[in-house]
């Protein structure tokens, strides 16, 4: 239910034309509107541009229509009589006259004005006018021109009318809008509209939606053939507005069969269960997400703690300076290179691992390097780090949050059911920590420096009789660590806030994900982080934000009471190492 | 090896330092505060009375956090919550005083129609008295029973400790869980029908916080040199070989956790009052730490080391906030990485060490 | 004490029991049927590898029985069983006849009258020799008696002897960190007398010692034999030479081979097994 409630907010249910509403609409268009759109974003496109690219469509759409509004319509709509001019919207819009759009976008705007309620004029952004029903053009409004005002009511019809035009637009994204608006009233008068926009569809999506909404439409008809077919349709969908439809449906007829009411159950059930599996399914998809973030931010953990052994209390920290270094390089690619601006994760992600590995090995040659074999000292020590580099972050870039802009490309998602959308920046989240997971592992267990790592934190005498250089691979395995947490930042600053106490939040989970999945074992990491999110996702569902994370704690600690060693304990001889 | 226990608690030199406290705190502080008026160069302000009766507060809580780390080798992360813990059991009261009748303002606030149950009784002092003890005692003891039991030590104790602050503080941060959310308790107005800003129930509360720094400081003094102490420093080094000894560490461990939880309580109950607040911030885990870093400056496993930690710590903080709170993070930061590096025996060990040189080069 | 004495006190505490029935008694040894220490069957694995595997090993009362084998071949875990640090996934271990020592934690083996010494010497370092040996002391081992415990002077009698016997009198209120790796070692054997144990396992006990020390440490076990039952696990063949006749091979878990040292040390697959192929 929340989500639908996010989605119905998100969504505009007026795709209005306003001066300030045209960046609107126009970015209404794009979020519901397919791939191509998304890739250039709305507001780098200059005004002027905007304007005739969203007229445009209406432009082109004028080729097909039949007739402009006739002089008894527009002088009804210029009317102060409410009713008429209702009366007049709705013809226009059983015709669905494209031409009608700049009246009524003017009417919708409060820029058509009358004068001694014979001439209609449009009124334009340069001051001229244009007589509605001649075209002539004027260099400025008359004296006596009076607005046409509008009431609640009629901007309602209006806005209907203004969908049911646009609904024959050439544009898909704003056919999308518009069936979307008019979705929300299923009457019958909709139905020829219906009928010939369905002819000419060619876009699937919104071939599926005008089919819904005649079938909302159609539902309360007589014909029980037609009925039926509405009722299919309507249970193949996961809305529960639907589903509200259905469900009152034989109440309210008396006249309908039992067939009619057994088709309706079962679309109902149908409905149910495509919501519940929404539900379900999407509460596992935020509970990965948070588990992809929660292993991002562990992994770095898991080498440092992990392998090293090193209890890094500024782990955290380094995850800030990671988001800050994304920060920066999206602040210098907007200046220096703006056309590539949806392009700066790429340069960001190394800017955020080389920042915060340097970070990390400069602590490590400074300070945790004398503390080896000391775990609490390390651990004091690299608090009272954490707490310098949360001041030096606040020294300087300021104590509030910064923003970090998503690209274009990572805003959106992908709708799944009408209460299931999977957003574009979770969705990358967990791509990428399965690619920095594989990456880490591949290079832990394949490579030469791997090998090193391994060599060391098993057996460094050891090691060090090999020829390995001991102290070079501490500072690089850090480094290492510390670039992860660098990463984590970088995909953090996507999805929330960034601001010096960004670490904070991220230190006690962090650490509990790798003591949980057991020390040193990477396997039990990974696990440990997608358990946790998952798990605390759904308590969420059940106790709230707040109580799930008290829990998830209670919960760790009364596990690690039971099994100190983790998930994956190690056992034998060196189980006390 | 049999002294007496006068003589154990402390030596001569001791005693009298010990004495001298005393009568700063129990007879000069009140006359200088409340007999010598206002605006006389010998009058001690309100404000400065507070101040010392908040550093003595945390020399207690260093105290308590010495006996698990300093002796017994156990760093805890959650002795935050235990002082917390023993303010809100204080809180309660004071809340229940400033209107015996009817509900507190923040109860008022969300609709509640009843105490809750766990309010039941608070209106009473030796109830909440009671509760200061209790209520982290036990929470100390289940908490240390199960841990101690499955052998967890070291720094995941540290981390697990550090969760259970963390899950602490989001509970009381919580409006619904009854403890004022956000705000916790304040506006307190009496206690025991005291006003409670009145100089004269500032400076008795400044003497029962002194009083209660001696007792705890005799207490912990009369465990770390019973044989008891000696148990406890043989688990800090080598907890295997307690064990072959044929010891059981866990109630020793236990018995001191506790013990050491209710002491820090027992400041909290005390810290409450004189400052007037008591909220969730107060369990971050950030103050948590701070408490260990007293101690580490002080000196760990001596007793006199986190009384001068504590002191010296919140005197240069109480400072630098005031004067140049844009760098206190810094300072504090620096003392945490310089102290481990640097100083791992603290001030006190500093100190013993000099002696010891000029003592050495004396006799050179 | 002599063996026959110290037999008869702790024998005498079981005598009415009837043998076929083993009551757990945590803290009473019965000896009066034969050996103080009984494995049978033991077997410990950790993720599909056998640390032991079926060890069956028996020692009698007053007996210095040494345990060699190579690296790996189960001789610590084997230590770990019998002082309850590890539990065995099968088998049975039994101190005299009453005690079931997988039943049992540390503390409480060590209470029946177990000592252990480490590999490496564990002593309380920031703790003077003479705490380090009261601690040990064996005497009520709970929180409150530690409180309010008072030394007697029966105690510090003890104290001292054992402190001449380890010839530590002239370093008692040294930090024990500060004694060197021999002296340490000698510390925690002082320590494990104290606990007045009926059996004592020792993990190389020589190691870091010097000759000297280490012919006194031999003449020292040789002379606990009979008062107390020893396990000394060693790879030093001159030591184990001078002092025991028993010896014991482990190897991957189980017994090799028993015998005196010449014995094993002439055993055809004792020699392949320390030398290779």
């Amino acid at each position: 239910m929340f989500l639908r409630s996010v989605v119905l907010n998100r969504r505009p249910l007026s795709p209005t034309l306003s001066h300030e509403g045209r960046g609107r609409l126009g970015s209404a268009g794009i979020r519901s509107g397919g791939f191509m759109l998304r890739f250039f974003s709305w507001g780098s496109i200059r005004p002027a541009l905007r304007l005739t690219l969203v007229l445009s469509g209406v432009l082109l759409a004028s080729f097909t229509a039949q007739a402009k509004p006739d002089a008894g319509q527009l002088s009804a709509l210029a009317s102060d009589d409410n009713d008429r001019k209702i009366g007049a919207l709705q013809q226009i819009a059983a015709s669905a006259e494209s031409d009608a759009l700049p009246i009524l976008e003017a009417l919708q705007n409060d820029a058509l004005y009358t004068v001694d309620a014979k001439r209609v004029l449009i009124l334009h952004e340069n001051g001229e006018a244009t007589d509605a029903l001649t075209g002539e053009t004027l260099a400025a409004l008359p004296d006596t021109a009076e607005g046409v005002m509008i009431n609640n009511r009629v901007r309602n019809a209006l806005t209907l009318t203004l969908a049911a035009i646009r609904l024959s637009s050439d544009n898909a994204g704003m056919r999308l809008a518009a069936i979307e608006t008019l979705r929300n009233t299923p009457e019958p008068e909709l139905l020829p509209l219906l009928e010939r926009a369905l002819l000419k569809e060619t876009d699937a999506r919104v071939k599926n939606r005008i089919e819904i909404t005649r079938a909302m439409i159609q539902l309360q008809g007589e014909d029980k053939t037609v009925r039926l077919r509405a009722i299919r349709i309507l249970g193949e969908t996961s809305d529960p507005a639907n589903k509200q439809l259905l469900e009152a449906l034989p109440v309210s007829d008396a006249k309908s069969s039992a067939e009619l009411r057994a088709a309706a159950q079962q679309a109902i059930r149908d409905i149910n269960l495509r919501l519940a599996r929404g539900e379900i399914m999407g509460e596992v998809f935020s509970g990965l997400s948070l588990g992809s973030i929660l292993l991002l931010a562990a992994l770095g953990l898991a080498v440092t703690y992990g392998l090293m052994g090193v209890i890094n209390m500024a782990h955290g920290e380094l995850i800030m300076i990671g988001a800050y270094a994304t920060y920066v390089t999206q602040m210098l690619v907007r200046q220096y290179a703006p056309d590539w601006f949806d392009w700066y994760p790429l340069l960001a992600l190394p800017a955020s691992f080389l920042t915060a590995a340097l970070v990390g090995i400069l602590l490590e040659r400074l300070v945790i390097r004398h503390l080896y074999g000391r775990p609490l000292e390390t651990l004091l020590a690299t608090w009272g780090i954490s707490l310098m580099l949360i001041q030096a972050v606040r020294t300087i870039f300021g104590a509030q949050n910064v923003a970090v802009e998503n690209p274009a490309w990572l805003s959106g998602g992908i709708e799944i059911y009408s209460n299931l959308i999977l957003p574009y920046n979770r969705i990358a989240i967990l791509v990428f920590a399965a690619f920095v997971l594989f990456a880490v592992v591949l290079l832990l267990t394949r490579s030469r420096m791997g090998l090193f790592v391994r060599a060391v934190t098993q057996n460094r005498p050891m090691a060090r009789c090999m020829g390995v250089a001991t102290a070079r691979v501490d500072a690089l395995t850090f480094g290492l660590g510390a670039g992860i947490a660098g990463l984590a930042g970088c995909a953090l600053s996507q999805i929330g806030n960034v601001g010096p106490e960004l670490g904070q939040g991220y230190i006690v989970d962090s650490f509990m994900v790798v003591v949980l999945g057991g020390v040193g074992q990477i396997a039990g990491t990974v696990y440990a982080a997608l358990g946790l999110g998952v798990l605390s996702k759904f308590i969420e569902g059940y106790a709230g934000a707040v109580l799930a994370k008290i829990a998830i704690l209670l919960m760790i600690i009364v596990f690690i009471q039971k099994r100190p060693q983790g998930i994956f304990a190690l056992k034998g001889r060196f189980a006390d190492a | 090896m049999n002294k007496s226990l006068v003589s154990r608690l402390s030596g001569q030199k001791g005693w009298m330092l010990l004495s001298g406290f005393a009568l700063i705190a129990l007879v000069i502080v009140p006359i200088f505060n409340l007999s010598i008026p206002e605006g006389h160069p010998l009058h001690l302000s309100t404000y400065w009375v507070s101040l010392f009766g908040k550093i003595m507060c945390y020399a207690i809580v260093a105290l308590a956090m010495d006996l698990v780390w300093g002796y017994t080798g156990i760093l805890s992360l959650g002795h935050g919550v235990f002082f917390a813990l023993g303010g809100y059991a204080m809180g309660m009261y004071l809340m229940r005083a400033i209107d015996p009748d009817g509900l507190p303002a923040f109860m008022v606030f969300l609709d509640w129609q009843s105490l809750p149950w766990f309010w039941q009784g608070t209106e009473h002092f030796l109830y909440a008295l009671l509760l200061i003890v209790l209520a982290p005692g036990l929470l100390a003891f289940v908490f240390g029973f199960f841990a101690f039991r499955s052998r967890i030590k070291g720094v995941y104790f540290s981390i697990i400790t550090q969760a259970m602050t963390l899950a602490a503080m989001l509970l009381f941060f919580r409006n619904e869980t009854g403890f004022g959310g956000n705000n916790g308790f304040t506006g307190f107005t009496s206690i025991l029908g005291h006003s409670i800003t009145a100089p004269g129930t500032r400076v008795t509360l400044f003497a029962l916080t002194a009083l209660a720094l001696i007792g705890a400081l005799l207490l912990g003094r009369y465990i770390v040199t019973s044989k008891l102490g000696r148990v406890l420093m043989a688990i800090r080094d080598a907890e295997s070989r307690v064990m072959f000894s044929g010891y059981n560490p866990l109630p020793y461990k236990l018995f001191i956790w506790t013990l050491s939880a209710v002491i820090c309580a027992i400041a909290g109950a005390l810290f409450v009052p004189q400052v007037g607040i008591i909220n969730p911030g107060e369990m971050s885990p950030a103050n948590s730490i701070e408490i260990a870093i007293w101690v580490a400056v002080g000196g760990r496993g001596t007793l006199v080391g986190p009384l001068i930690g504590a002191g010296l710590i919140s005197g240069v903080k109480s400072w630098f906030t005031v004067s140049f709170p844009e760098y206190w993070l810094y300072v504090l930061g620096l003392i945490f990485i310089l102290v481990t590096l640097y100083l791992p025996r603290g001030v006190v060990g500093l100190a013993e060490h000099l002696q010891k040189r000029t003592k050495t080069e004396a006799k050179a | 004490m002599s063996a026959s004495a110290l037999s008869a006190q702790v024998g005498g505490m079981g005598s009415d029991l009837t043998g076929i029935e083993r009551v757990v008694t945590p803290g009473k040894l019965d000896t009066t049927h034969g050996p103080i220490l009984y494995l049978e069957d033991i077997t410990v694995s950790f993720d599909g590898f056998k640390a032991l595997n079926a060890l069956t090993l028996t020692i009698d009362q007053g007996e210095l029985h040494c345990i060699i084998g190579p690296n790996g071949a189960g001789k610590t875990t084997m230590m770990d069983v019998i002082t309850g640090k590890t539990r065995p996934d099968f088998g049975t271990a039994f101190f005299g006849q009453t005690i079931d020592l997988t039943k049992l934690n540390e503390p409480q083996i060590a209470q029946a009258g177990i000592g252990r010494k480490f590999q490496k010497p564990t002593v309380f370092e920031e703790l003077t020799v003479h705490e380090n040996l009261g601690l040990a002391l064996k005497t009520d081992k709970s929180v409150w008696a530690s409180l309010r415990f008072k030394m007697t002077g029966e105690q510090q009698q003890k104290i001292d002897e054992t402190l001449e016997l380890i010839r530590l009198q002239s370093d008692a209120h040294r930090r024990a960190g500060a004694l060197s790796h021999g002296q340490k070692q000698w510390l925690e054997i002082g320590m494990l007398l104290m606990q007045e144990p009926k059996l004592l396992l020792l993990d190389e006990p020589a190691a870091g010692m010097t000759d000297e020390e280490t012919a006194r440490s031999g003449e020292l076990f040789l002379s606990l034999a009979g008062r107390y039952s020893l396990i000394v696990v060693e790879h030093d063949m001159e030591f184990i030479r001078q002092i025991s006749s028993k010896v014991t091979v482990l190897h991957e878990g189980s017994v090799l081979a028993a015998g005196t040292l010449d014995q094993v040390q002439a055993d055809d697959r004792v020699i392949e097994v320390y030398l290779g192929r």
